[in-house]
């Protein structure tokens, strides 16, 4: 494969890959005068359109990706992203309009806003929607502001924030970013809340309890109802983090079982492409007693006409520019509407089925830490493969050398050398099969030629990486040969 | 269901393996009483026929400005996307991938992030760039919070000229940690008011954070602003709404900036009603430690070749929890993606002219504004791509005309700022053509012979 540079070490100051029409207004030189300029920017890229559009093929094609083939990164949700999503969301109507035009010249993208909102709260049985959050950790800090903002109002904000030690590093982060401190409960032996220990811990200083359900394992928290009655009874709030959405689609609504927020990530349980690292969308969804305090604006429909309502005094106000990602949203409202509610129920049928097929064709090679059932997702752990020094890292490195993307590796933090697989619904018996052959192969590998595991990948664009150096000696930008710095 | 890949037999044969009868067995841990019964209430399956058809039916019909003309700013800028970034960037190799987690396998994400954070770098005068934040207004929050933690300080000053949104997400951002804001007035030009600035920063204060080109198009000079934070060892935040600007003006980073940020939209990004954007950061190399967000940085794989990771991560989430130093994970990557095909197609050259474009067009619209009768405009000092013109009545009086002419004039101030009474915020990009500009001034002037003789205030 050709080894591809830098755009910048392709650079020749003659070339030119785009050229702008004459200017027709006048330009007089002296207009500049009094503003503060810059020098030409020195380095910037000089380069002609084949070569832009070459560099970029030929980066695109040393990444691995969703419409290539599996990938079972556990917690992501890597499910196929339905074109026709793409094709609705460049409509020249949503691409085009300022978000400052006036709302009757946007009822269209009111109504996108609105509709997604509504579907939503009957997938979650929540009592109100935003959808302003840009991603997940984003939707969580919108959630926990919330709740503070309640409490507030009630005289007190309280002082911390119950999280379960399997919980994504997101929740610890952005509960404490909305000023709590964190108090982390153990889970027990299930892999699930110890609701002795919650007991324990659930006091009148406690704001709330973030549970991801099902959790970074997969277990279905079965005590969800209890679990809400103990935060509830001490007056906290229940925080589902709905990153596992996909499992529970048309079977379960935390809406109905005391949750009072939880967010969404329409790049996972609602198909929009993750895009290497975003955009995502992470609505929150509450129940009814922290709908005033919802960010503005919010969308507001009065009989066949929408507005945008800013007059909302306990609003915890704004948590970004504008309205959210919408065309992720125009994305996701194509899905849901393309599955119709018994396409939805289809969809975590087969999730979970996927991932249960996977669970048992694997359990005897790999070891299961938790053997509580599992729904969506199931974790396994490299501690049968420890004995031949491989570890989870060699197994997933070896993953691609046959054509598959590694799952999630060393999360949650509850499993040692852990391998969080999850499938998602839209693979193929035959691609299941593949993955699920693949790992036999490497458990034997592992026994008779750990090296071969140790090493891998040995069929990739770059092999394994020096992330120690990267982080020692950290070069973080390019800089021309002979430049001083760095 | 077309998206599922299963046959029948298939699951039949996997529910045998599994040792189960039916799917409704792989869900008894959801207990009976909270299982949901019914079904959704959710319209649909729509075919693909019908959805488009549904889709083009709100885009196009329901949404109703596409035959006019608009001059609205104020943040989100109109500008023309070259083929290429839609083309290169709409490969499913750059849109359906996941962090890259795995570099082995994400060499080119990785390395379009590192292109990216160089042409940030390029472009803001400073030593490094994360790989992106959510918008430009989360990313102003993100630098407040970052100067917080540098200086320990709990006192922030922020430009009453910089983006109202922006003002109010740093206000949401801040209220829960304790941090007080306060902010620094204009002046007649429509620039930072230095001499209250400098009554205003103390040695209690964290950060100064200022929008040039700022809220009202006016170009601000930065260095004396940064002169001052340094002065009382605050930092110096940088907001750049306009990215675009930054092929003209001033680099932050060389006027004095410790942080810069703002919003990318415009290096390739459509308006799309306000999202997805780009935020993006940059600091210099002393404040490594506490920056936030994802960063890709360079290295060797095990025979010697140059490769790039995600790099720095005991900053983050994932390892730090709640002692990390942003709870961001997903950002806007693809978005990253597309700025930096932009600016790399269009190069040093392309960028400064269109900036150049931008600026005169912008210019020649409020010199002919300002010779109509009536009309003036609100600032002196110099503008980049939008300004502010103050109208002898209220813009939503002259509104039913200009939409009969097709055009929205311009952002309403007022409501944002109570004393820019009757202040339309004017904004020209190389989007619009000099007719375009020509017809703006005519329909001004016949606007203001038209509107209603009495009644001067809304």
């Amino acid at each position: 494969m050709i080894r591809e540079p830098l755009i910048f070490e392709l650079s020749d100051q003659e070339k030119s890959a785009f050229l702008w029409p004459p200017l027709d207004v006048p330009a007089p030189k002296e207009k500049l005068a009094g503003l503060p300029l810059r020098q030409e920017i020195s380095d910037f890229p000089q380069v002609s359109e084949p070569e832009v559009v070459r560099h970029f093929h030929r980066l695109s094609r040393t990444n691995y990706s969703v419409d290539e083939g599996f990938y079972p990164l556990g917690s992501c949700t890597m499910k196929f992203n339905p074109k026709v999503n793409e094709k609705v969301a460049a409509l020249s109507g949503f691409t085009g309009g300022h978000p400052l035009l006036p709302e009757d010249l946007v009822q269209g993208n009111l109504r996108v806003l609105k509709w997604l909102e509504e579907l939503l709260k009957e997938i979650t049985g929540m009592a109100a929607f935003t959808l302003q959050p840009a991603a997940g950790a984003h939707g969580e800090l919108t959630g926990m502001m919330l709740i503070r903002s309640y409490h507030e109002r009630q005289g007190h904000p309280r002082k911390y924030v119950l999280i379960p030690d399997s919980a994504h590093g997101t929740n610890p982060s952005s509960a404490h970013l909305c000023g709590y401190q964190v108090i982390e409960i153990k889970s027990n032996e299930q892999g699930t809340v110890d609701l002795a220990a919650l007991r324990e811990a659930m006091t009148e200083e406690v704001a709330a309890l973030m549970i991801t359900n099902p959790n970074t394992l997969g277990i279905f928290e079965s005590n969800i109802s209890e679990i809400a009655d103990i935060v509830h009874q001490r007056g906290g709030f229940l925080y589902m983090d709905g990153a596992n959405m996909n499992a529970l689609m048309g079977r379960f609504r935390p809406g109905d079982s005391g949750v009072d927020v939880i967010h969404l990530n329409l790049h996972k349980t609602f198909s929009t492409p993750h895009g290497g690292g975003g955009p995502g969308s992470g609505p929150v969804g509450v129940s009814e007693k922290l709908e005033p305090f919802l960010p503005v604006p919010v969308v507001v429909q009065e009989g066949d006409r929408f507005r945008l309502d800013y007059n909302r005094p306990y609003s915890i106000g704004r948590v970004r520019s504008f309205y959210g990602n919408f065309l992720v949203v125009v994305k996701a409202l194509a899905y849901i509407l393309a599955l119709g509610s018994q396409g939805l129920k289809e969809v975590s049928g087969i999730a979970v089925l996927n991932a249960n097929y996977i669970r048992r064709s694997l359990e005897d090679v790999y070891y299961l830490q938790y053997t509580t059932p599992t729904l969506h997702e199931c974790v396994f752990s490299d501690k049968f493969q420890r004995k031949y020094g491989v570890n989870n890292l060699d197994i997933a490195k070896r993953l691609i050398d046959y054509g598959l993307h590694p799952p999630t590796v060393s999360f949650p933090l509850t499993v040692h050398g852990a391998l969080m697989i999850e499938p998602t619904e839209t693979e193929s018996k035959r691609d299941l099969d593949m993955f699920i052959q693949a790992m036999r192969k490497i458990a034997q590998e592992a026994a008779q030629q750990p090296e071969l595991l140790k090493e891998a990948p040995h069929t990739t664009y770059v092999r394994r990486l020096d992330e120690t150096r990267a982080a020692r000696q950290p070069v973080l930008r390019w800089r021309p040969e002979g430049s001083d710095r760095e | 269901m077309k998206y599922i890949s299963l046959s029948t037999q298939d699951i039949k044969e996997m529910m045998k393996v599994i040792g189960i009868d039916h799917l409704d067995d792989l869900f008894t841990t959801i207990p009976e009483k909270i299982r949901y019964p019914g079904a959704l209430k959710i319209p649909g399956p729509f075919s693909e026929p019908e959805l488009v058809q549904l889709f083009q039916e709100m885009a196009e019909h329901q949404n109703s400005y596409a035959s006019l003309t608009s001059f609205l700013g104020g943040g989100a800028y109109p500008h023309f996307i070259p083929a290429v970034v839609d083309y290169v960037s709409s490969r499913g190799e750059f849109v359906s991938p996941y962090t890259p987690y795995q570099p082995e396998v994400s060499q080119g994400t990785l390395q379009a992030i590192f292109e990216f954070q160089t042409l940030i770098c390029q472009l803001t005068g400073l030593d490094m760039a994360n790989a992106s934040l959510y918008d430009g207004a989360s990313g102003a929050a993100e630098a407040v919070l970052m100067a917080s933690r540098i200086t320990r300080r709990p006192k922030v000053v922020l430009a009453a000229s910089l983006h109202p949104q922006y003002r109010q997400t740093i206000r949401t951002y801040c209220r829960n940690i304790g941090l007080i804001l306060e902010e620094v007035a204009f002046t007649e030009e429509g620039r930072v008011d230095l001499e209250s600035l400098d009554k205003l920063v103390d040695n209690q204060t964290a950060a100064v954070v200022v929008q040039s080109p700022n809220y009202f198009g006016v170009v601000e000079e930065w260095a004396p602003v940064f002169q001052i934070s340094r002065q009382k060892g605050a930092l110096g935040i940088a907001v750049i709404a306009e990215a675009l600007s930054l092929a003209l003006l001033q680099p932050p980073g060389e006027a004095g900036a410790d942080i810069a940020t703002g919003e990318g939209q415009s290096f390739g990004l459509p308006l799309a009603y306000g999202g997805p954007y780009l935020g993006f950061m940059a600091c210099r190399q002393e404040f490594i430690r506490q920056f936030p967000g994802r960063i890709a940085g360079e290295t060797i794989d095990v025979e010697g070749r140059r490769g790039y990771v995600l790099t720095l991560s005991t900053r983050e989430q994932h390892i730090r929890r709640e002692k990390a130093t942003s709870n961001i994970c997903t950002n806007q990557a693809w978005c990253a993606l597309r700025a930096t095909i932009y600016l790399e197609l269009l190069g040093r050259r392309g960028l400064r002219e269109l900036a150049l474009h931008n600026f005169y067009k912008a210019n020649y619209l409020r010199e002919e504004l300002s010779k109509i009768p009536g009309l003036s405009l609100k600032f002196k000092g110099p503008v980049f791509n939008e300004f502010v013109l103050q109208l002898p009545v209220a813009p939503s009086q002259l509104e039913p005309y200009f939409r009969e002419k097709k055009i929205i004039p311009g952002v309403k101030l007022e409501e944002d700022y109570p004393q820019l009474k009757n202040c339309l915020l004017i904004c020209a990009t190389e989007v619009h053509s000099k007719d375009q500009l020509d017809k703006l001034v005519e329909v001004m002037a016949a606007a203001l012979d038209h509107r209603p003789k009495k009644g001067g205030q809304s």
